[in-house]
């Protein structure tokens, strides 16, 4: 293990080079940059035996690496904002045809207008698409879930493609110190790569099929399936990747004094090491107040979040997103979730984040006296005075 | 090597189906002889062998069959490209009787 | 380098109980490409009628490993594959694709041109037959001027389509790829030749091939091999090979003459009136000075 001062881009690539993808294959786009050109300096220099692939766009990036995994190969590639829309079409392809895909998002607001800074928009535009979706608060959560993602997705019983999402600026370029892993804990941790649904010479297959109105369903629901055992797969793959590596995480979901919480802010990625210093000073000043950090959407948490919640008076969404002409769509997520667990408080949800501006410790403070007044509805920080 | 009928298909249920989407190349479950209303009849003793409509028919259906060829009415379509490509007036087509 | 031919190609079919139209170019132009290429090939085919017709699970009529693609992702895919079965240590393989005019002229012509920029190990076959023929015939930007598709009709004020076929050939001959052809399904031997040629140069290969769609020209399902050689026999399709910065035809122009009946013989052209043809003719002459001036003769 080596203890490093790097950029969230940088761990990610160190998590990959321990993975050892045989293709990688991206397509340049800020914030997501420095991950691939660190890969290829890789890759150049004979640090890692991949061959990586330059492509003329996002579609191709994505296109190569679904090619690549049903050759039979661990695969990587790495996008962010109009970059994963523009691939979005193979998005259903990969989860459809079970490769388990590892890609990096780096999170960036979406055009128009246009703005290089860091939102969640583009990843949860693509909650739908079958892909596990994971996000990161920090560098070495990146790195953790980069050799992570390639042990869940590959499971037999998930064989889903994961998307690990970083805070685009906030995560990916922002310096922490990280423990860099050996190769050798790696190869104890990750299993060569072996997947069934793969080009064979000794029993040919037709691959990537049409599935007309009589089976459609079936694989769908297969689809679902493998999805939603990522669940289990999740813990698992926590508890052996603690044994080997020390670092413990907590599932789909990480609790900061929720037990006993009356008011419960809700929240993902990088913003909540801020959320969470305002928890525990609000707690000094005698506020029971409590964070519930979502470690991934996809599968969505959808027991942690009811229990989490159940004894809380109010809770507030905190998402960098829109789903226009409705709420945010982690707001969505969590309502619909404690809904069919009965629970009913009211629920607020806070806009914030978007193209990258500042969430401060007030706008924090501030949602937390809103949940106290027992406010709902879906409010833009900064903007509540927008009429509609 | 080529795709052929297969005798015994699963009856496709959830626990049968394929977890992915790949599966066992070359599988099949219907034939083509439907489609046809004129199907191509061989004169073995006009027949030299050439093979131009062995090579020229789209479906494959035409096998190489000692020096001469023959037809496989299962797949068969009744394109009548292979009359066509028949330089010996060897191979008519002929109404298909229902 | 042995030419394929009848009877020395491989029994095996590879392409084989397929649902595409009776009297297919372009379901021809696959089986062939595949018997020459052989077992080790790993086809791969974008959206389109050979993907349409060839893998309707549980019907799934490739004989060898076979994949459909994303509609822009053919070359990118084939890509993926190639690196990916040699990263697991794979050899004699060979990586063919196989899309249509639509999926190769236009939506899939960025991932083409970055395959062949990146000079790939692997063959890329366009079955030409002149429109998107599977969604039922509109237009691409192969189809050739003049033709009624169902989004260029021969309507009043226009007749039909007004702009001339894309240059596939030459275009991807411009990259400076290793080796490039035109082919048709009409002369299978000559395109059988070009296949085994493609297989044994290495980097990326591209052949085009003319692949007449009965259903979508207006023709008889007996008459596709007769219209594919009679496009090369009257010009308008020149049989051509490109490789190390030099153009070869492999066929000569037969007789000009063919190419009103070439026209008036398709349903798809038969609202075209004598000056339209005349134009047809004029275009395919000059196409022919520049060939007979800077190609080399078969």
């Amino acid at each position: 293990m080596t203890r490093s001062f790097i950029s969230g881009n940088e761990a990610f690539a160190h998590g990959i080079r321990l993975a050892s993808p045989g293709v990688i294959s991206a397509y340049p786009i800020t914030p997501q940059t420095i991950v691939v050109e660190r890969l290829s300096e890789m890759v150049a220099d004979g640090v890692i035996d991949s061959d990586f692939i330059h492509v003329e766009s996002e579609h191709s990036a994505l296109s190569c690496v679904i090619g690549a995994s049903a050759a039979g190969v661990r695969t990587f590639t790495a996008t962010s904002s109009q970059g994963l829309l523009y691939m979005a079409e193979c998005l259903p392809y990969a989860a459809g045809g079970r490769f388990p895909i590892v890609m990096m998002n780096a999170n960036r607001s979406v055009a128009l207008p246009w703005n290089i800074y860091g939102d969640h928009r583009d990843s949860l535009s693509q909650l739908d698409c079958g892909w596990i979706q994971a996000y990161a608060q920090n560098a070495q959560e990146g790195l953790d879930l980069a050799l992570m993602s390639y042990r869940i997705a590959e499971r037999p019983d998930v064989s889903t493609p994961f998307m690990v999402n970083l805070d685009g600026f906030h995560l990916t370029h922002t310096y922490e110190m990280a423990d860099v892993p050996e190769k050798e804990q790696a190869d104890r941790f990750l299993p060569p790569y072996s997947t069934q649904n793969t080009i064979d010479f000794d029993t040919p297959r037709n691959l990537c099929f049409s599935a007309g109105p009589d089976h459609n369903t079936a694989f769908k629901a297969g689809e679902h399936a493998g999805l939603m055992r990522s669940r289990r797969a999740v813990i698992e793959t926590e508890e052996e990747f603690s044994a080997i590596f020390g670092r413990k995480y907590t599932g789909l979901t990480e609790e900061y004094m929720c037990s006993d919480a009356e008011f419960i802010l809700i929240t993902l990625g990088s913003i909540s090491g801020l959320c969470r210093d305002v928890v525990s000073s609000l707690r000094k000043s005698g506020m029971k107040a409590g964070l519930l950090r979502l470690r991934y959407m996809r599968p969505f948490p959808v027991e942690e979040v009811s229990a989490a919640v159940a004894g809380a008076r109010s809770i507030c969404v905190l998402e960098k997103d829109i789903s226009f002409g409705f709420a945010g769509t982690v707001f969505i997520n969590v309502c619909a979730a404690i809904q069919n667990a009965g629970i009913c408080i009211p629920a607020m949800n806070l806009i914030g984040g978007l193209g990258g501006r500042d969430i401060t410790e007030e706008n924090i403070r501030a949602a937390f006296q809103d949940m106290a007044s027992g406010k709902t509805g879906v409010v833009f920080i900064g903007m509540e005075d927008l009429k509609i | 090597m080529k795709p052929h009928l297969r005798t015994c298909i699963p009856e496709w249920r959830s626990d049968s189906l394929p977890d992915n989407t790949a599966y066992e190349a070359g599988f099949l479950v219907t034939k083509n002889s439907g489609w046809r209303d004129i199907r191509p009849v061989i004169d073995t003793k006009k027949c030299t062998g050439c093979l131009q409509c062995y090579l020229y028919c789209p479906d494959g259906t035409i096998a190489r069959c000692g020096n001469k060829v023959s037809v496989d009415y299962d797949f068969c379509k009744g394109c009548g490209i292979c009359a066509k490509m028949c330089r010996h007036d060897a191979l008519r087509m002929e109404a298909e009787r229902r | 380098m042995t030419r394929p031919t009848a009877r020395n190609i491989t029994e095996d079919e590879y392409f084989f109980g397929h649902k595409a139209c009776a009297g297919c170019g372009g379901s021809l132009a696959v089986r062939m490409a595949l018997k020459v290429l052989g077992s080790r090939a790993v086809a791969v085919l974008p959206a389109g009628c050979m993907s349409a017709v060839g893998f309707n699970f549980p019907q799934l009529c490739f004989a060898n490993n076979a994949m459909i693609s994303t509609f822009a992702g053919t070359a990118s895919m084939m890509t993926g594959v190639e690196a990916g079965l040699r990263a697991r240590g794979e050899k004699d393989y060979q990586v063919v694709g196989f899309a249509g005019d639509g999926g190769t002229a236009d939506i899939g012509i960025q991932a083409l041109s970055g395959a062949i920029d990146r000079n790939d190990n692997m063959i890329y076959i366009c079955y030409d037959n002149e429109a998107y023929m599977n969604t039922g015939t509109q237009k691409s930007s192969l189809t050739p001027f003049g033709a009624y598709t169902t989004t260029t009709p021969a309507g009043v004020k226009i007749r039909g389509n007004i702009r001339e076929k894309k240059n596939m050939f030459e275009i991807v001959a411009a990259h400076g790829i290793p080796y490039a052809a035109t082919a048709s399904i009409g002369y299978v031997d000559d395109y059988m030749a070009k296949v085994r040629k493609a297989s044994e140069v290495k980097g990326m290969k591209y052949i085009h091939v003319l692949a007449p769609c009965p259903t979508g020209w207006g023709i008889r399902p007996d008459e596709t091999v007769e219209y594919a050689r009679m496009a090369t026999d009257c010009g308008l399709w020149p049989l051509a090979e490109y490789g190390c910065g030099e153009y070869s035809l492999t066929r000569s122009m037969k007789d000009p003459g063919l190419l009103r009946a070439y026209i008036r013989g398709q349903k798809r052209f038969r609202h075209l009136r004598d000056p339209d043809i005349e134009y047809i003719e004029s275009k395919r002459d000059a196409r022919w000075e520049h060939i007979n001036r800077s190609w080399k003769a078969p």
